[in-house]
C-alpha cells in the first residue's frame, strides 16, 4: 500500500488536518459531560444561577467550535480522499493505456474495468472514513475511559468491563455477518444470471417449451436466496438489541456502584450522571469504529488489487530509436526527431525490395507456452496483396498482429522496409499501418470523429473518399447529419456490416502504407464484399495489403496466399498453385464450394 | 388577455399532470400493498413491537433519571428505591430489546418475502410476454427492473415506512414524557426543534441532488472506461492513448468536483446533528438546572431530560431521509410493475389443438408482417413445404429471413395471411404444440448456465445417457465434449468460455437431435467458424435434416445445392424460387448473388 501514498501529494495538509480537527471536536464532546457535572455538583448545590448560565454558555461554545472543527474536517477529508482517488484513477487509466496486448490479454478487460471503477471507489471510501474517524472514535472511546478513571476508579472498572464486552460483541457479529453478506451477494449474482438468461434465450426456451421449468428454477434459486438473506438478517438483527442490553446493564451497574460510592461520599451525583453519559457515547463510537474497520479492510483489499495492476510493467520497450552513431549528450531521444528521420524515406527505395518481411518468426503468448506461430518466413513486396487463411487458432491473427508490433516475436524478426519493427519508434510504426480488426470497434461520437482516428487532419473530402472506398458512402449519406451522424457507444446504433465498413474506412482515411484486414468483412453480403475488394485493389497509393480470411473466395485473387495450420505455414503461393499443391487449402476450398457432400 | 389565458391553461395543465402523477403514485402504492397484504399480520405485529420498543426505550431514559434521584448525596442514598428502579430498568431493557429483535426479524421476513414474490411474478410474466416486448426492451433494463428496482422498492417502501412510523412515534412519546415532567423544559425543546428539522431537510435535499449528479457523471465515466479500456487494442493501433487520457481527465475532473460536493454535504449531517443536539442539551441543562435550584425539578428528572435531549434530533433526521427514499421507492415500484403487469401475449384458444405428432406439411399463404406499422418486412409471402422437403432461404441482409423464422415458430403473429401445419392454421394450435413439432438451431447460439449434459437434454430431460451420447456423436460434438475438463459434466454458460462459436452450435444441433422433431429451422452461421468445425456442422446439419421438413437460412453452397427448393428473398418478397441449377440458368437476382460469392475471377 505504501506505493500509493504518493497520490496524496498536494493534499497532505488536508489529510493531516482532517483527523486533527476531528480529534479536537471529539475532545470538546468529551468535555461536555464534565461541564454538566460541574453544573449539577457546583451550580445546583450552591444555587448559583450565574454559574449555571456561564457553564451552559460554555457548552454552546464547545458545540460551536466543535461544529466548525468538524465541518472543516469533513471538507478536508472529502477533498483529500477524492483528490487522491481522482489522481489514482487518472494514473491507473494511463497505466492501463500503456499496457501492451500481451498484458491486456493476461489480465483481461473485465478485471481492468472493475479495478478502475469499483476498486478505486472502495479505496476512496476507505480513505475518507479513515481520515474522518481514525482519530475521532478511538479518542472518544479511550478518552471516555480515561476520564471515567479520573472521576472514580471502581465505577471506571465497570465502565471498562462493559466497553470490552461491547466491543467483543459488536466485532463478533460484524465478523460473522459481513462474510455471510458477501455470500448472499454471490447468490444474488446467480439470480441475475438466471434473469438475464431467460431473456437472451427467450427464443430457445419457448421453442423447447421450457418456460415453466425456467420459472421453477428461478423460484427454487430465489427461495434459497431468501433463506440466506433471512439467515444473515437474523444475525444482524441481533446487533441492535444485544448492544442495547449490554450498554444498559453497564448503566445499571454504574448506577449501583455509583450509589454505593455516593453514599460513602467518594462520588458526587453529577459524576454519576457524567459516567452514564459516557456510556451512551461509547456505544455509538464502537459501532462507528467497527464500520470503519470493515470499510478499511475493503479499501485496503481494493487498494492492493489496484496496486497489482500498477505492478504490471509493459514488457515491450516502446521506443528504441536506432542510432548508428551514438549521440554523446542527448540521452532522451526526441520522438519528433526520429519521426522526421524515419518518414523521410516514405517509400522503399527499390520497388522490388521486400516491404514486409518475416524471418523465422515464432511467437508464444506465455513463457514456455505453446507456440502460436512457429518458424514463419515470407516477404511481401510493396503493393502486393497477401492472403492468410486457415482454421480458428491456426495463428492468422497472431501473424498480422506482429506487423504493428502488438506482440513481439519470441524468435526471429519482423521487418518493415528492411528495419526490424523493434527498432522503429512505436508511434511511427503504427502510424503507417491501417488496421481493421476482427471485432469492429467504434467510439461514442460522430461518424466524423470516428473516421478522424485514422488521420486527425483529414478533410471532409478525404473522409468521403474513404467511405466511398469502404462501400460505406451510401448509408452514411442516408443518415441524418451525414458525417455528423451520432455513433452510440460501441456503435450500437449501427448494424454489424455498417460497423465493419466504417472501421475499414477509418483505416483508409490514414492512406496507410500497409493495410491489414483481419477477417473484417464477415458481416458484409457477397456483393458488397466483392465491391470492397475491387475498390481496395484500385487504391492509387498501392498499399501492401494483408487479408485474413476464413474463405478461399476472399483470398483467391491475392499475389500470395499463406495457408496456416497450427501456427505453421503449410502452403504458400497463388490460388491455382495451392489447389494443386496444398491439401489443406484444397480441402477448405472444396468444403466451401460444396464439393464435400457428394454423398447427397 | 390571450397570453393570460394561455398561461392559465398551462397552469391548469400542470396541475392536471401533477394530479395525474399523484393518481399514478396512488395506483402504484395500492399495487405494492397487494403484495404486502399477504404478510399484513406480520406487518401489524412489527408495528406493535415498534410501539413497545419506543415506549420502553424512552421509559428507560426516564427511569435512569429516577435512579439518579435516589442518589442524592453522601449518606442520603435510598438503596431500597434504587434497587426497585434498577429492577424496573432491567425489566424494561429486556422488553425493549426483545421487541426490537422481533420487529427486526418480522421486517426482514416481510421485506425478503415481498422481494421474492415480486421477482417470481416478474419472471413468470416474462415467460408470457410477447416477443415485441422482449425484443423492444434492452435486456439490462428488464434485469435491473427485476433485481435492483425490486430491492429498492421493498427496502425503501417497507423500511422507509417503519422508520417513518417509529420516528413519529418517538417524537410524540418523547414530547409526552417531557411535558408530563416539566412544561418549561419541554417548551425549550419544542422551540429548538425547528432548527433541527430545518437542518435535516436542507441537507437531505441538497445531498439528494448532489449524489444524483455524482452518479450520473460516474456513469458517464464508466461508459468511457468501458469504451477506452475495452477497446484498448484499437486505441493503441491508432496511437490515440494521449487523446483517450485527455478525454478521461476531463470527466475525471468533473467527477472530482461532484464527488467532493456530494461527500462533503452528506458528511455535514452528523456534525450538524450533533451541534443541534448540543444546543438542545445546553438549553435543557441551563433551564433544568435553574429549575432544580428553584426547587421545581429534581436532578434525576434533569438527567432524564438530558438523555431525551441527546437523542431527540435522531428521529427528525430519519424522517427527513425517508421522504426522498419513499419517492424513490415509488418510482422504482412504477418501473417494476410496468414489467410485472406488462400485457401478455394473446393466450392460446381454449379449444386449441395441443398435442399431436405433425406430418410436417407447412404452408404460408399471403403472409404479411411488420414490426412497426408502416414499415412492412414481409409482403405477401406464400410457400408450400411438403413433409420431408428442404427449403433453403437466401437473400441479402434485411430481406426478412429472420422474420420468417419468427413467424413459423409463432414468436410473432402475422399481420395478415395464414400459416398452417398439416392444413391446420397455427393460430388454432397451442404455441407449445406448434413449437414442439419444430427443432430450431439459430445462428445466435444460446446455452444455459449449467453442465453440457443439462444443455444437451434441455429439450428432452428424459433422454438416457446412451441416447444423449448417440445424439452428441451424430452432431459430431462427442469428441469435443470428451476433451473438455469434466466431459459431459463441464460447466458452460451463454458467454461460453472455452467453447468456440462453432462448438456451441454443434451442441445446439445435438440438443435438437435429442428431441426428434418433424420440422426443422436452421440458421446457418455466416462466419467465424473454422474449417474443421464447419465441415462437422455441415455433416451434422445434413444428418439432422434427413426425413424432416427443413427451413434453412442458407449461407453455404452445399446446403443450397441440396435444397428441394430455394427461395430467393429480397426486400420482404420472394423474388425467385426453384432449384439451384434452374435459378442459375435464369441469370437473375440469384445468379448475381451467387456469382459474387462463389464464382468468377476475382479482381484482386
Amino acid at each position: 500500500m505504501r506505493s500509493m501514498l504518493k497520490y496524496i501529494k498536494g493534499y497532505e495538509v488536508q489529510a493531516v488536518l482532517a483527523p486533527l480537527l476531528k480529534m479536537m471536536e471529539a475532545s470538546f464532546e468529551l468535555i461536555v459531560p464534565i461541564v454538566m457535572k460541574w453544573i449539577i455538583d457546583i451550580g445546583i448545590s450552591n444555587g448559583d444561577q450565574t454559574y449555571i448560565l456561564h457553564k451552559g454558555a460554555l457548552i454552546v461554545l464547545l458545540g460551536v467550535i466543535g461544529l466548525i472543527c468538524s465541518v472543516t474536517a469533513q471538507y478536508f477529508a472529502a477533498r483529500a480522499a477524492v483528490g487522491f482517488s481522482t489522481k489514482l484513477r487518472q494514473q491507473l487509466f494511463e497505466h492501463i493505456e500503456s499496457l501492451g496486448f500481451s498484458e491486456m490479454d493476461s489480465v483481461g478487460i473485465p478485471t481492468l474495468m472493475t479495478r478502475m471503477t469499483g476498486d478505486v471507489n472502495q479505496v476512496q471510501a476507505g480513505l475518507n472514513m479513515l481520515l474522518r474517524l481514525f482519530m475521532r472514535s478511538p479518542v472518544i472511546i479511550i478518552g471516555a475511559i480515561f476520564l471515567s478513571f479520573s472521576i472514580d476508579v471502581p465505577s471506571a472498572l465497570v465502565f471498562l468491563g462493559s466497553t470490552v464486552v461491547l466491543a467483543v460483541a459488536i466485532f463478533m457479529i460484524m465478523y460473522t455477518g459481513v462474510p455471510l453478506y458477501r455470500k448472499v451477494q454471490g447468490h444474488l449474482d446467480l439470480i441475475l444470471t438466471l434473469a438475464r438468461e431467460n431473456l437472451t434465450g427467450a427464443r430457445v426456451i419457448r421453442a423447447f417449451n421450457k418456460q415453466k421449468e425456467m420459472a421453477a428454477t428461478f423460484k427454487r434459486e430465489h427461495d434459497t436466496l431468501t433463506d440466506m438473506q433471512l439467515y444473515v438478517g437474523r444475525i444482524m438483527a441481533s446487533m441492535g438489541p444485544l448492544t442495547y442490553v449490554m450498554v444498559n446493564i453497564g448503566t445499571i451497574l454504574i448506577l449501583w456502584v455509583g450509589g454505593v460510592r455516593v453514599q460513602s461520599g467518594d462520588l458526587t451525583t453529577g459524576a454519576v450522571v457524567a459516567l452514564v453519559s459516557y456510556m451512551a457515547q461509547i456505544l455509538i463510537e464502537l459501532i462507528k469504529l467497527s464500520n470503519l474497520i470493515i470499510n478499511l479492510t475493503r479499501g485496503i483489499a481494493g487498494g492492493k488489487r489496484v496496486e497489482a495492476i500498477f505492478a504490471i510493467e509493459p514488457k515491450m520497450k516502446k521506443n528504441t530509436p536506432e542510432k548508428s552513431e551514438p549521440d554523446t549528450d542527448i540521452s532522451d531521444t526526441d520522438i519528433s526527431d526520429t519521426e522526421t528521420y524515419d518518414t523521410a524515406t516514405s517509400k522503399p527505395a527499390a520497388p522490388d525490395a521486400a516491404h514486409v518481411r518475416f524471418d523465422h518468426v515464432s511467437l508464444s503468448y506465455y513463457d514456455d507456452g505453446e507456440e502460436a506461430l512457429s518458424d514463419i518466413s515470407f516477404s511481401a513486396k510493396s503493393g502486393e496483396t497477401i492472403g492468410i487463411i486457415g482454421g480458428t487458432g491456426s495463428g492468422k491473427s497472431s501473424l498480422v498482429n506482429l506487423i504493428p508490433r502488438f506482440y513481439d516475436a519470441t524468435e526471429g524478426r519482423v521487418s518493415i522496409r528492411g528495419k526490424d519493427v523493434r527498432e522503429w519508434p512505436l508511434t511511427d510504426l503504427r502510424a503507417c499501418i491501417g488496421m481493421v480488426m476482427q471485432r469492429s470497434v467504434l467510439f461514442k461520437g460522430t461518424v466524423r470523429e470516428n473516421l478522424k482516428w485514422g488521420n486527425s487532419a483529414a478533410t471532409d473530402e478525404a473522409l468521403w473518399e474513404a467511405l466511398r472506398l469502404a462501400q460505406a458512402e451510401t448509408f452514411v449519406r442516408e443518415k441524418k447529419g451525414g458525417l455528423d451522424a451520432a455513433v452510440e457507444q460501441g456503435g450500437r446504433n449501427l448494424s454489424g456490416g455498417q460497423k465493419q465498413r466504417l472501421c475499414i474506412a477509418r483505416a483508409l482515411v490514414r492512406k496507410p502504407e500497409i493495410l491489414i484486414l483481419d477477417d473484417s468483412a464477415s458481416a458484409l453480403d457477397y456483393a458488397t464484399d466483392l465491391r470492397l475488394r475491387s475498390a481496395l485493389a484500385g487504391l492509387e497509393y498501392k498499399p501492401t495489403i494483408f487479408i485474413v480470411a476464413q474463405r478461399t473466395s476472399a483470398v483467391r485473387g491475392a499475389d500470395q496466399i499463406l495457408v496456416l495450420d497450427n501456427g505453421a505455414v503449410v502452403g504458400m503461393g497463388k490460388h491455382d498453385v495451392l489447389l494443386e499443391t496444398c491439401p489443406l487449402y484444397s480441402e477448405i476450398d472444396r468444403s466451401q464450394r460444396g464439393g464435400a457432400d457428394a454423398n447427397l | 388577455m390571450q397570453i393570460f389565458k394561455q398561461g392559465l391553461s398551462r397552469k391548469r395543465a400542470e396541475k392536471d399532470s401533477q394530479q395525474e402523477k399523484r393518481f399514478q403514485q396512488l395506483i402504484t402504492i395500492r399495487r405494492v400493498w397487494r403484495y404486502i397484504h399477504t404478510y399484513r399480520a406480520r406487518v401489524l405485529v412489527a408495528l406493535g413491537m415498534a410501539v413497545i420498543n419506543v415506549v420502553t426505550t424512552l421509559y428507560v431514559l426516564k427511569a435512569i433519571g429516577d435512579a439518579v434521584d435516589c442518589i442524592v448525596g453522601p449518606g442520603a442514598v435510598d438503596f431500597v428505591a434504587l434497587i426497585m428502579v434498577l429492577k424496573r430498568i432491567g425489566f424494561s431493557i429486556v422488553i425493549a430489546s426483545a421487541a426490537q429483535w422481533t420487529m427486526n426479524l418480522l421486517n426482514n421476513k416481510v421485506v425478503y418475502q415481498v422481494i421474492n414474490d415480486i421477482r417470481r411474478d416478474a419472471f413468470e410474466n416474462i415467460q408470457h410476454l410477447p416477443f415485441s416486448y422482449i425484443d423492444g426492451h434492452a435486456y439490462g433494463d428488464v434485469v435491473s427492473r427485476m433485481i435492483a428496482d425490486v430491492d429498492l422498492l421493498a427496502d425503501g417502501l417497507l423500511m422507509g415506512f417503519t422508520q417513518f412510523f417509529t420516528g413519529i412515534l418517538t417524537i410524540v412519546v418523547t414530547l409526552f414524557f417531557m411535558f408530563r415532567e416539566s412544561v418549561i423544559i419541554a417548551m425549550v425543546v419544542v422551540v429548538l426543534t425547528p432548527v433541527s428539522i430545518f437542518v435535516a431537510r436542507y441537507i437531505a435535499g441538497k445531498t439528494y441532488h448532489l449524489f444524483k449528479t455524482q452518479s450520473q457523471i460516474r456513469g458517464e465515466q464508466t461508459g468511457l472506461i468501458e469504451e477506452m479500456v475495452g477497446s484498448q487494442k484499437v486505441v493503441q493501433a491508432f496511437g490515440k492513448e494521449a487523446d483517450a487520457a485527455a478525454q478521461f481527465e476531463a470527466v475525471n475532473r468533473r467527477l472530482e468536483t461532484a464527488s467532493v460536493n456530494a461527500i462533503f454535504y452528506s458528511a455535514i449531517t452528523h456534525p450538524a446533528t450533533r451541534f443541534v443536539n448540543g444546543l438542545v442539551y445546553a438549553g435543557v441543562g441551563i433551564v433544568g438546572a435553574i429549575s432544580v435550584v428553584n426547587g421545581t425539578l429534581t436532578v434525576g428528572i434533569l438527567t432524564g431530560f438530558l438523555n431525551y435531549a441527546r437523542q431527540y434530533t435522531k428521529p427528525f433526521n430519519e424522517i427527513s431521509g425517508v421522504v426522498t427514499e419513499l419517492q424513490n421507492a415509488i418510482a422504482c415500484a412504477a418501473r417494476v410493475f410496468e414489467l410485472v403487469d406488462a400485457e401478455r401475449e394473446v393466450p392460446d384458444a381454449e379449444d386449441a389443438i395441443a398435442d399431436r405428432a405433425p406430418r410436417g406439411d407447412v404452408a404460408l399463404d399471403k403472409v404479411c408482417f411488420s414490426y412497426e406499422a408502416g414499415i412492412p418486412i414481409l409482403k405477401g409471402i406464400s410457400l408450400r413445404a411438403s413433409a420431408g422437403q428442404k427449403i433453403a432461404v437466401v437473400g441479402p441482409t434485411g430481406c426478412g429471413k429472420t422474420t420468417l423464422i419468427n413467424l413459423l415458430m409463432r414468436f410473432y403473429d402475422a399481420d395478415s395471411g395464414s400459416i398452417s401445419v398439416d392444413g391446420i392454421d397455427i393460430k388454432q394450435m397451442t404455441r407449445a404444440g406448434l413449437r414442439g413439432g419444430y427443432g430450431m438451431v439459430l445462428q445466435d447460439t444460446w446455452l444455459k448456465t449449467g453442465t453440457v449434459r443439462e444443455n444437451l437434454c434441455f429439450g428432452n430431460p428424459g433422454a438416457t445417457e446412451a441416447e444423449m451420447i448417440e445424439a452428441a456423436k451424430r452432431a459430431r460434438v462427442h469428441k469435443v465434449i470428451l476433451r473438455m475438463p469434466n466431459g459431459y459434466d463441464t460447466m458452460v454458460s451463454d458467454s461460453g468460455e472455452g467453447l468456440s462459436q462453432g462448438e456451441k452450435q454443434l451442441i445446439c444441433i445435438a440438443r435438437v437431435m435429442l428431441t426428434k422433431p418433424k420440422m426443422l429451422i436452421l440458421d446457418e452461421a455466416t462466419s467465424s467458424i473454422d474449417t474443421h468445425t464447419e465441415l462437422a456442422i455441415q455433416e451434422a446439419f445434413l444428418e439432422l435434416m434427413e426425413g424432416r421438413t427443413s427451413f434453412i437460412i442458407a449461407h453455404r453452397l452445399s446446403t443450397i445445392q441440396n435444397a428441394d427448393e430455394i427461395l430467393v428473398m429480397n426486400a420482404g418478397e420472394i423474388v425467385e424460387r426453384g432449384r439451384h441449377d434452374a435459378l442459375l440458368a435464369q441469370g437473375g437476382f440469384y445468379y448475381k448473388l451467387y456469382t459474387s460469392q462463389f464464382a468468377g475471377d476475382f479482381v484482386m
